[in-house]
């Protein structure tokens, strides 16, 4: 390994982290050790982690450079560290999901996602940052504070997932595991100029994940190259026997995938919906230019029509809150977590309405109000029956277009980070962030996110949304490592390596 | 779609368990009213003869084996309960309840 | 309040409706959305995990065995299997329940449109009802709630209560009637003999043990009146309705209760009313006049269910007899009555002679010991004659003793209370007591010369031609031997001795 490496072990690639740990040119608890202090150094500005569990991660780092010693094979992402989202249970370890009525509590059991991280000896720093179970777009509702933006530390680092694209844009860890309900791995990557990855529905167990909505919610990769992605997405992907929505087939080879990096022949469709009013110029103008690179070399770009993309705002907001009006009813204070109220003399109905007024934020407040609205017996048809019907659309919009194109495109995210505090009292106007990312948490398929440059305007990263099939997600590594190479090839380097030091 | 009432959401918290405060009922119901004409959209879509989806992979019959493995040990169980007596979670008197 | 009417007048003045909600336990090994096991009287919180106290993150998995037994439980009465279904979440707090939503089934019951016909005796004959049966669903029975302070253990006046999940999650079955019409004074025993109907169908599929009092099977009754040709009234429901007997006492004195208020001019209040095994009356419970708002919506955390037509058939090709069908086989073979059978099954002892008869022994012999000396030593000890620790060989090997003329009744008698004392079996109690008819005719000629030397007028008398005085010589044998003869064995000695012919 180069010396000037050994100087700068937090900016390289998780792949290339795995491979000089592997050959034995750095330990796993250097590397480990070198994130830690990096933590330590810019987390108090940044604020990605609510725990950082050193003693567990450099005790992990340890076993691995153990295992290499004694001659063991390791997995392609062994001893590399990574930044898990706070709202997967990992036993033994806080884990809140941003929320107060959390506080404190550390699961009896790991979630899959874990298990298979550990299985792959890849280094657990700790838990990051994220809106309270996961309903925000800028990690403001977190009962814990807000994440800040790596590139601006004034500006929101996307949400729910903040934390982790936080993580990963801040270099604190070369990889990072998000959730993404509505665009909670994909919106954060497009504001911090990472690399964000929605795998199908039913790829990635939700075993262990805390559930906003149960039909939505999908983990994935936040990392800063699309190869890290693929490594960390086939890492963690795969049947699992405990989440019975897990897709029993063998997952296609996403690292093939990105090694292909080759999208001659492919046709990728432009999603006329997904532009125009409410999309920020520069956003636009990236985005554009990002799609010619991509005919360049050598798609065939046409233009594809999804009319009832109009209307997945809405159907999202009735079908997240009302699954997570139910989810979070658990969230009762008698059996873990908070507990507000009992005096001896209160009811178990005064103690539990007292315990979530005081443990919920906000906005969880509001979706569980909206939610159990939604489901009550004289609304359900009008409301959660016609979002249903509407979701079935969406799939036959997605139907159709992937009839015509391999992949589909769109930005990310209609605007580049926004300033903490602009929008946290207008929910409608947090919602309109998602617009964008949602169609693909409706219909089930999948979705990946990555930088394509600055927004000329704000000198801020904007970030590329590709959509594929359900069960298709080598393609989006597949086209997403042909435009990041590309990309690289102009700038000279990677994008993330313009932001500014901290 | 009607504006939702203040007593409405007043009912819609006690539903899910909410004690909220006074200023918060009209804080919410307004809220909740924005919101809701805003998504009351979907309506707009004539789906009379669509099918709903609940589930977004066409999967059936998820079922396991039925063999039993010992779960979490008492001690576990209880770890995180806020309150334990004779190896149970204690919880506060219920007054709307049902005997056994 | 008003005063009950008598049980006569009442229906003479209305006509009572019933309806029947029995919820079955499962006897499956394992829980039905986890592996927990499911023995009953296991310490409080042993047979928990993540699933089945609904940590955050955990998720369900279907027991397959469960939706088998099911499936056989709906055929077995009638019913339609659909082709298609899934599991609602029913929503509502309660502290009883982990998740604070029950996994049940709403509008797609697995197993509709079914009926069971049962068979009442009247003074006039026996009668038979058709009840209709509306829906047969899978849900997860809750936790176990012990209250705690207050003066009666009871949930009102308590200071607060203690929870044990190990029931949380047990594999549940309900079965509900439609209402039943028509039954007039009957209604009753309708009822209870439904219920008897349908435990002994449960036993027969060896899908629950169906024990009242451990609760694995539970009955709640609902009741309303109507005066001849007026619309139907407004229906209480009876729960904690713990055995065979209550169920027939809970419906009589609700149908008493009702017509007294509505004799008075009063309503019947549509509520939940409790029914106390001691006094044999119902009191309130909670009000149901503002019905609770659900909140269901189909379970995202399963698929739904769609049963092979194939399979279906194959299970109902494999159910065993219906009950009825077998009762009455049994009866032709055994060539018994109506009344005959009725005593087996009201003893309980049907089975057992059933096993007695396969294990070789004739029906007579088996009846004769089942449903007399046995029941009656089970009923002075207050166990079921299964209970006895006589087993159905046992009984096999007494007979064969009886025919081969070692044993005769009253020593058999001695034999079983051997066994019955834990002596061992039927040839070791034998041995252990020497109990053995004295077969020996040396031995009996001694004694029965003893016996006519001590009676020398007797002995005169048979000579004589009065053969039927023999019998005070047998009967003094007899007593010599103390009963280990055989009475007519010794009669034809005696009547060779003094060459006497009958």
């Amino acid at each position: 390994m180069s010396s000037a490496m050994e100087s700068d072990l937090i900016h390289q690639s998780a792949a290339t982290l795995a491979q000089a740990i592997a050959e034995g040119e750095v330990s796993s608890r250097e590397v480990t050790q070198a994130h830690l202090d990096r933590i330590a150094a810019v987390d108090d500005r940044v604020h990605a982690f609510l725990y950082v569990d050193t003693e567990g991660a450099l005790a992990a780092a340890e076993a691995v450079d153990s295992r290499r010693a004694a001659g063991e094979e390791l997995g392609p992402l062994a001893g590399v560290p990574l930044a898990l989202k706070d709202v997967l249970a990992m036993k033994g370890v806080p884990t809140t999901c941003g929320s107060r009525i959390l506080e404190g509590w550390r699961p009896p059991y790991d979630a899959t996602v874990v298990e298979r991280l550990r299985a792959a000896d890849v280094v657990i720093l700790g838990k990051t940052n994220m809106d309270e179970f996961a309903m925000g777009s800028s990690t403001e509702h977190s009962a814990y504070g807000p994440t800040h933006n790596p590139w601006d530390l004034d500006r929101i680092p996307g949400g729910s997932g903040g934390g982790s694209a936080a993580a990963v844009a801040a270099f604190e860890a070369p990889l990072a595991i998000g959730t993404d309900t509505g665009g909670s791995i994909r919106q954060p990557a497009a504001v911090t100029g990472t690399v964000g990855v929605k795998p199908t529905y039913g790829g990635v167990s939700r075993f262990g994940l805390v559930a906003l909505a149960s039909s939505l919610d999908q983990a994935g990769p936040c990392t800063r190259t699309v190869m890290d992605a693929a490594l960390l997405h086939a890492a963690i992907g795969g049947h699992d026997p405990r989440d019975s929505t897990s897709i029993p087939d063998a997952m296609p080879d996403v690292v093939a995938a990105a090694q292909q990096a080759d999208v001659r022949g492919m046709r990728i469709g432009l999603v006329r919906e997904l532009s125009g009013e409410g999309y920020q110029a520069g956003v636009e103008q990236r985005f554009r230019e990002a799609v010619h690179v991509l005919e360049h070399l050598g798609a065939e770009v046409v233009e594809v029509s999804c009319p009832i993309f109009d209307y997945a705002l809405g159907a999202y907001y009735l079908i997240l809150p009302s699954e997570c009006s139910s989810n979070l009813a658990r969230f009762d204070g008698m059996r873990y977590g908070l507990r507000v109220g009992d005096d001896g003399e209160r009811s178990v109905e005064e103690v539990m309405s007292l315990t979530r007024e005081a443990g919920f934020g906000a906005e969880v407040k509001r979706r569980i109000m909206l939610g159990t609205y939604a489901l009550s017996s004289g609304y359900y048809d009008a409301y959660y029956g016609q979002a249903q019907k509407v979701r079935t659309l969406i799939q036959r919009d997605f139907d159709a277009a992937f009839a015509q194109c391999d992949v589909l495109v769109s930005p990310t995210a209609p605007t580049t980070a926004f300033k903490l505090g602009e929008k946290v009292d207008d929910p409608l106007a947090m919602y309109l962030n998602d617009v964008a990312t949602i169609p693909v948490n409706l219909a089930g398929n999948c979705a990946m996110s990555l930088p394509v440059g600055l927004a000329p305007e704000d000198s801020l990263p904007v970030g590329l949304q590709i959509m594929a099939p359900a069960m298709a997600d080598d393609r989006l590594y597949r086209v997403g490592s042909a435009l990041e190479g590309a990309l690289q090839d102009r700038w000279g380097h990677l994008l993330i390596e313009e932001a500014p030091a901290l | 779609m009607s504006a939702i009432t203040r007593g409405e959401v007043a009912h819609l918290a006690r539903l899910a368990r909410l004690a909220l405060e006074e200023s918060e009922l009209d804080h919410y119901a307004e809220q909740l009213d924005v919101i809701l004409t805003s998504v009351a959209r979907v309506s707009e879509v004539a789906a009379d003869d669509i099918p709903p989806t609940s589930h977004p992979l066409p999967l059936v019959n998820v079922m396991r084996e039925d063999v039993a493995r010992p779960g979490l040990t008492r001690e576990a169980a209880l770890a995180a309960a806020p309150a334990v007596e004779d190896d149970r979670f204690r919880v506060p008197r219920i007054l709307d309840g049902d005997d056994e | 309040m008003t005063e009950p009417m008598p049980y006569a007048e009442a229906v003479a003045e209305f006509e009572p409706v019933i309806g029947l909600e029995v919820h079955v336990e499962l006897g499956t090994e394992s829980k039905m959305f986890c592996s927990c096991p499911t023995a009953f009287g296991a310490e409080p919180n042993t047979q928990v995990c993540p699933v089945c106290l609904g940590l955050p993150g955990s998720m369900p998995v279907m027991n397959g065995a469960a939706i088998e037994s099911i499936i056989r439980m709906g055929l077995a009465l009638n019913c339609s299997v659909v082709d298609w279904c899934r599991m609602a979440r029913k929503n509502y707090f309660y502290p009883d329940m982990p998740k604070d939503y029950q996994v049940s089934q709403y509008d797609e019951p697995i197993c509709v449109d079914g009926y069971l016909d049962v068979t009442v005796t009247t003074d006039d004959g026996p009668r038979v009802f058709r009840v209709e049966i509306e829906r047969v669903h899978m849900e997860e029975d809750t936790g176990k709630l012990t209250h705690a302070g207050g003066a009666t253990g009871r949930i009102h006046g308590a200071d607060y209560s203690l929870v044990d999940y190990n029931r949380a999650g047990i594999p549940l079955v309900e079965i509900v009637t439609r209402p039943v019409t028509g039954t007039g004074a009957l209604a009753p025993e309708v009822a209870r003999a439904y219920v008897t109907e349908l435990r002994d169908i449960m036993r027969g599929l060896g899908v629950s043990d169906v024990k009242m009092e451990e609760g694995s099977l539970r009955c709640d009754a609902n009741v309303s009146l109507n005066r001849p040709g007026d619309e139907w009234g407004t229906r209480s429901e009876t729960k904690n309705v713990n055995s065979l007997r209550s169920v027939e006492r809970a419906v009589r004195s609700e149908i008493e209760r009702q017509a007294g208020v509505l004799a008075a001019g009063g309503r019947v209040v549509q509520e939940t009313r409790h029914f106390h095994e001691d006094t044999g009356q119902t009191t309130p419970g909670r009000s149901k006049e503002q019905a609770e708002d659900y909140r269901y919506f189909p379970e995202p955390d399963l698929v739904p269910i769609a049963p092979d037509p194939a399979w279906v058939e194959q299970l109902r090709a494999a159910l065993p007899e219906q009950p009825s069908v077998h009762r009455a086989r049994l009866a032709e073979q055994w060539g018994i009555g109506d009344f005959e059978m009725a005593t087996l099954v009201n003893a309980g002892v049907l089975g057992l002679v059933e096993e007695t008869v396969a294990a070789g022994v004739a029906p007579d012999a088996a009846r004769k010991w089942w449903a007399g000396e046995l029941t009656r030593v089970a009923n002075e000890r207050e166990v079921e004659p299964g209970e006895l620790g006589v087993t159905p060989a046992d009984i096999g090997r007494v007979e064969e003793l009886i025919a081969t003329g070692s044993l005769n009744d009253k020593l058999a008698r001695q034999v079983f209370e051997g066994i019955m004392a834990g002596e061992g079996s039927a040839d070791e109690v034998v041995a252990a007591r020497g109990l053995a008819v004295v077969s020996d005719d040396g031995a009996l000629l001694a004694a029965i010369d003893e016996a006519l030397a001590a009676q020398p007028d007797v002995a005169e008398k048979i000579k004589g031609g009065k053969v039927q005085a023999a019998g005070a010589i047998v009967g003094a044998v007899m007593k010599a031997t103390r009963g280990q003869a055989d009475a007519g064995k010794v009669r034809d000695l005696l009547l060779e001795r003094l060459g006497v012919t009958e």
